[in-house]
């Protein structure tokens, strides 16, 4: 006769924890910085709602007010609220900055892997050609691009400068994922698909990709902090969007300078932005490849 | 207050002892480099009005007559040695400087100086001279001998000797002309007081002394460097280090008091209103800027009496007027000005209207690209402003913002639905800054690309009244048939602020950012 055990001796089954708060726990400073990009996000999308008032509302009787509780962050040199324009600025940026990574990761992606799977001439070539690009720092061969393709404004949005931008970010994406692709290359499935004839593009697109997406969404989201920073040095130098499109980078060139010693205000608080952006892109980055990289699980 | 007490300080210093430099005997030699803020399309001094190609190409080229800058508007002679004009004004003789060479070694006569007036006055075929309407009454030019041109008008003009003087009229080679009528586009060849050396594209143009030049002991400099510096922080920072010496176009208000600041007294600061405007135009050939609602909608939103006390704080931009410079003689006085449209002062009202406009032309919410210049200065704050004016009546823009070249070849093909185009004067006559709102075929300048009678026959009136009093009236209904039809209307007049470091000696400040700029009155003192 078998005995049935009591309920009471069952080892307990502990619920997994949800994974937002299994991420919370192990990646707390990659979940703050999650918070701060989600208030980004949403100040960018509902900006009409959030800035108190329009970013392209002049004001000459309100120009150069330091920071006060009618204009948090003071007003520019044409009596605009730069705390608005802020906030407008956080759309720019993620426009641009996700834009741009997107493409280039993606990019990156396919070619990395195709490298990795077709290997041989296809793959000395490619990765010949990412030598060269990756010789070029990121600014510089953007600056490049920028010259070379002008400007193509779409509702004040440089689509060049989104090219511009994802450019540069190909071969950096491409030469990782080729190595995260070898590894997949090597998988029996792998030889097992094409022993049973599936096609090329099958293969790569069904059965490596779905392999590499960890490593893919982890230099997207790092990619989004270069991308933001390389659109604000590029607006800096003025090759970025056009005034009086709120733009962080934009609002750090032009009369910022000119009114540094009088109305400090002007750069400080883009500043403030771009470096918050960044440093939260990359950290939430971070925190995502500790979280889906078994390597750095411990 | 501080700062504007130090800058008022600091501006008399340096117009002191820009007085007090006059005394002082020129030295020779040096190199002086100096930064230039767009890059010129071309070299064509003829078809070109941007102060771009005047910056680059007058050093290297002389002209009939120049303005006396220090007595401006006094005209002295540059090639001309002596000049005499018939009583009745019909004919106008110069006697040339003898042994003027060109760089390439040609002698210069009477004959060069026919074919470059022939071009300016009748362009051949492929040929763009933007000077047509100004030389429109030369009816002939006779040239007796190699160092006399005589030239016959077809109807008396009182500021022929002014545009004589004018420094777009570079004279060419016939011997060029006749090989290539386009050749000074793309080839250097004056007798002006350098010799071009090189011109890299996004760089820099330079030039060297021209020993065979006419002038004696002139110029001073051995070499000059023009370096392109689109970047107005670029061009302070130079500026700042001493990397330029000098940039002769304008500053704003505040990039002088950043400089006056940071170099107290080694930056001299020179100030002058500008003979130079802003204006905002249509291309009459698009829908649905070929409806005078429309255009007349648009400028009625302007506030430019709110816009000239706030853009005079950040930008080159600060008098509000009609055609004619505000303050010189000719122009339109304010009482009469704010009658005609887009000039009220009362702009709540001004805007119903402009709102009440759209409606009736089917255009409520209106959409467009506003065509404007990456040049910083003015052109970035005017952008600005205008979105945001037009922004008040419920219309939609895009600001944007192209390098000089495809600027300009956008506004003269007519690629373009509204511009925030420019008229570059260089003196105050009238008949100078009408030319450019007179009918497409009549001036090249017109981009609004209109064709008005009225217009032309109110400009040929003006032009052949000598009583100032009715000239005026002219002018004034000149401007209320402009501004009725709003092809093109001024935004508001421009305030001009030269820095250079105070080794540079011997320029000469003046109302017009194209005057004397050929150098070679220019020394270094160090």
């Amino acid at each position: 006769m078998t005995a049935i055990a009591s309920p009471a001796e069952v080892p307990v089954q502990r619920r997994p924890r949800p994974v937002v708060v299994e991420f919370m726990r192990q990646q707390p400073l990659g979940a703050a910085s999650f918070v701060v990009i989600v208030a980004m996000m949403f100040a960018g999308i509902f900006a009409e709602w959030v800035a108190p008032y329009d970013p392209l509302n002049i004001d000459f009787a309100g120009i150069l007010a330091p920071p006060s509780w009618e204009h948090l962050t003071g007003t520019d040199a044409f009596g605009r609220d730069t705390f608005s324009r802020i906030i407008y600025g956080a759309r720019t940026a993620l426009i641009i900055g996700f834009c741009s990574s997107l493409i280039g990761s993606t990019l990156g992606l396919l070619l990395g892997a195709s490298c990795a799977y077709f290997g041989g001439r296809v793959d000395m070539i490619i990765q010949r050609f990412v030598d060269i690009m990756l010789a070029f720092p990121i600014i510089v061969l953007a600056l490049v691009v920028v010259a070379v393709l002008g400007k193509w404004q779409v509702l004040g949005i440089d689509v060049n400068l989104i090219f511009a931008i994802a450019i540069p970010i190909v071969p950096n994406v491409t030469r990782i994922v080729r190595a995260a692709a070898l590894s997949v290359r090597a998988m029996p499935y792998i030889d097992a698909a094409r022993a049973a004839g599936y096609s090329h593009a099958r293969i790569i697109g069904r059965h490596m990709l779905p392999n590499l997406m960890a490593p893919y969404l982890i230099m997207l989201t790092a990619y989004i902090a270069q991308a933001i920073l390389l659109e604000a040095s590029l607006s800096f130098l003025g090759l970025g969007v056009a005034e009086p499109t709120p733009a962080w980078g934009l609002m750090l060139s032009g009369n910022a300078s000119d009114f540094f010693a009088e109305a400090p205000w002007m750069a400080l608080f883009p500043g403030i932005a771009i470096s918050l952006a960044v440093f939260a892109f990359s950290l939430f980055g971070d925190a995502l490849r500790d979280w889906l990289d078994p390597k750095f699980k411990t | 207050m501080i700062r504007k007490g130090t800058m008022a300080l600091a501006v008399t210093a340096a117009l002191a002892f820009a007085g007090g430099a006059v005394a002082q005997t020129p030295k020779k030699g040096g190199s002086l480099t100096f930064a230039i803020s767009a890059e010129t399309p071309h070299y064509d001094c003829h078809g070109s009005d941007t102060y771009a190609t005047l910056h680059f190409a007058a050093p290297f080229y002389s002209t009939l007559l120049q303005f006396d800058l220090p007595k401006y508007p006094a005209i002295k002679g540059d090639l001309a040695q002596s000049w005499t004009t018939a009583p009745d004004q019909m004919s106008y003789t110069f006697k040339l400087h003898p042994n003027v060479k060109f760089a390439s070694g040609e002698p210069l006569t009477s004959a060069d100086v026919k074919a470059t007036y022939d071009r300016l006055r009748a362009p051949p075929q492929g040929v763009v001279s933007t000077r047509v309407a100004t030389f429109a009454d030369i009816g002939a030019i006779e040239t007796p001998d190699p160092l006399t041109v005589v030239f016959k008008m077809k109807a008396a003009n009182a500021a022929m000797l002014a545009h004589f003087a004018s420094p777009w009229n570079c004279i060419y080679s016939a011997k060029d002309l006749a090989a290539d009528a386009n050749s000074p586009k793309v080839k250097i060849n004056g007798t002006g007081p350098f010799i071009f050396n090189e011109h890299v594209k996004g760089s820099h143009v330079s030039g060297k002394r021209n020993p065979n030049y006419f002038k004696p002991g002139l110029p001073y400099l051995d070499e000059w460097k023009g370096v392109f510096m689109l970047q107005a922080a670029a061009m302070l920072n130079a500026l700042q280090g001493g990397q330029v010496l000098a940039e002769f176009r304008s500053l704003a208000p505040p990039e002088r008091d950043r400089m006056v600041q940071a170099m107290g007294d080694k930056i001299r600061i020179e100030e002058s209103s500008w003979t130079l405007n802003l204006l905002v135009t249509f291309n009459t050939e698009r829908k649905p800027f070929d409806d005078v609602r429309v255009r007349q909608a648009l400028v009625m939103a302007i506030d430019r009496w709110g816009g000239s006390q706030g853009l005079a704080r950040n930008s080159t931009l600060r008098h509000v007027g009609g055609v004619i410079r505000p303050g010189s003689p000719l122009a339109t006085p304010e009482a009469e000005l704010v009658k005609l449209p887009g000039f009220s002062k009362d702009i709540r009202k001004s805007r119903e209207d402009a709102r009440k406009l759209l409606r009736e032309a089917g255009v409520p919410d209106l959409k467009f690209v506003l065509h404007n210049r990456t040049i910083p200065q003015p052109y970035t704050p005017a952008g600005i402003f205008l979105v945001d004016q037009w922004r008040q009546i419920g219309v939609t823009v895009e600001n944007k913002q192209l390098e000089t070249a495809p600027y300009l070849a956008g506004l003269n093909s007519g690629n373009f639905d509204v511009a925030v185009d420019f008229s570059n004067l260089f003196m105050d006559d009238s008949s100078l800054g009408l030319t450019k709102y007179l009918s497409l075929g009549k001036s090249a300048e017109n981009r609004s690309r209109s064709v008005d009678a009225e217009l032309d026959s109110l400009y040929e009136r003006h032009m052949r009244e000598t009583d100032v009093a009715k000239r005026k009236q002219l002018i004034q209904a000149f401007e209320k048939r402009l501004f009725t039809q709003a092809y093109q209307q001024p935004l508001l007049w421009w305030h001009r602020i030269v820095a250079s470091h105070k080794v540079v000696m011997g320029w000469e400040m003046s109302p017009s950012h194209n005057l004397g700029q050929d150098l070679a009155q220019v020394w270094l003192n160090q």
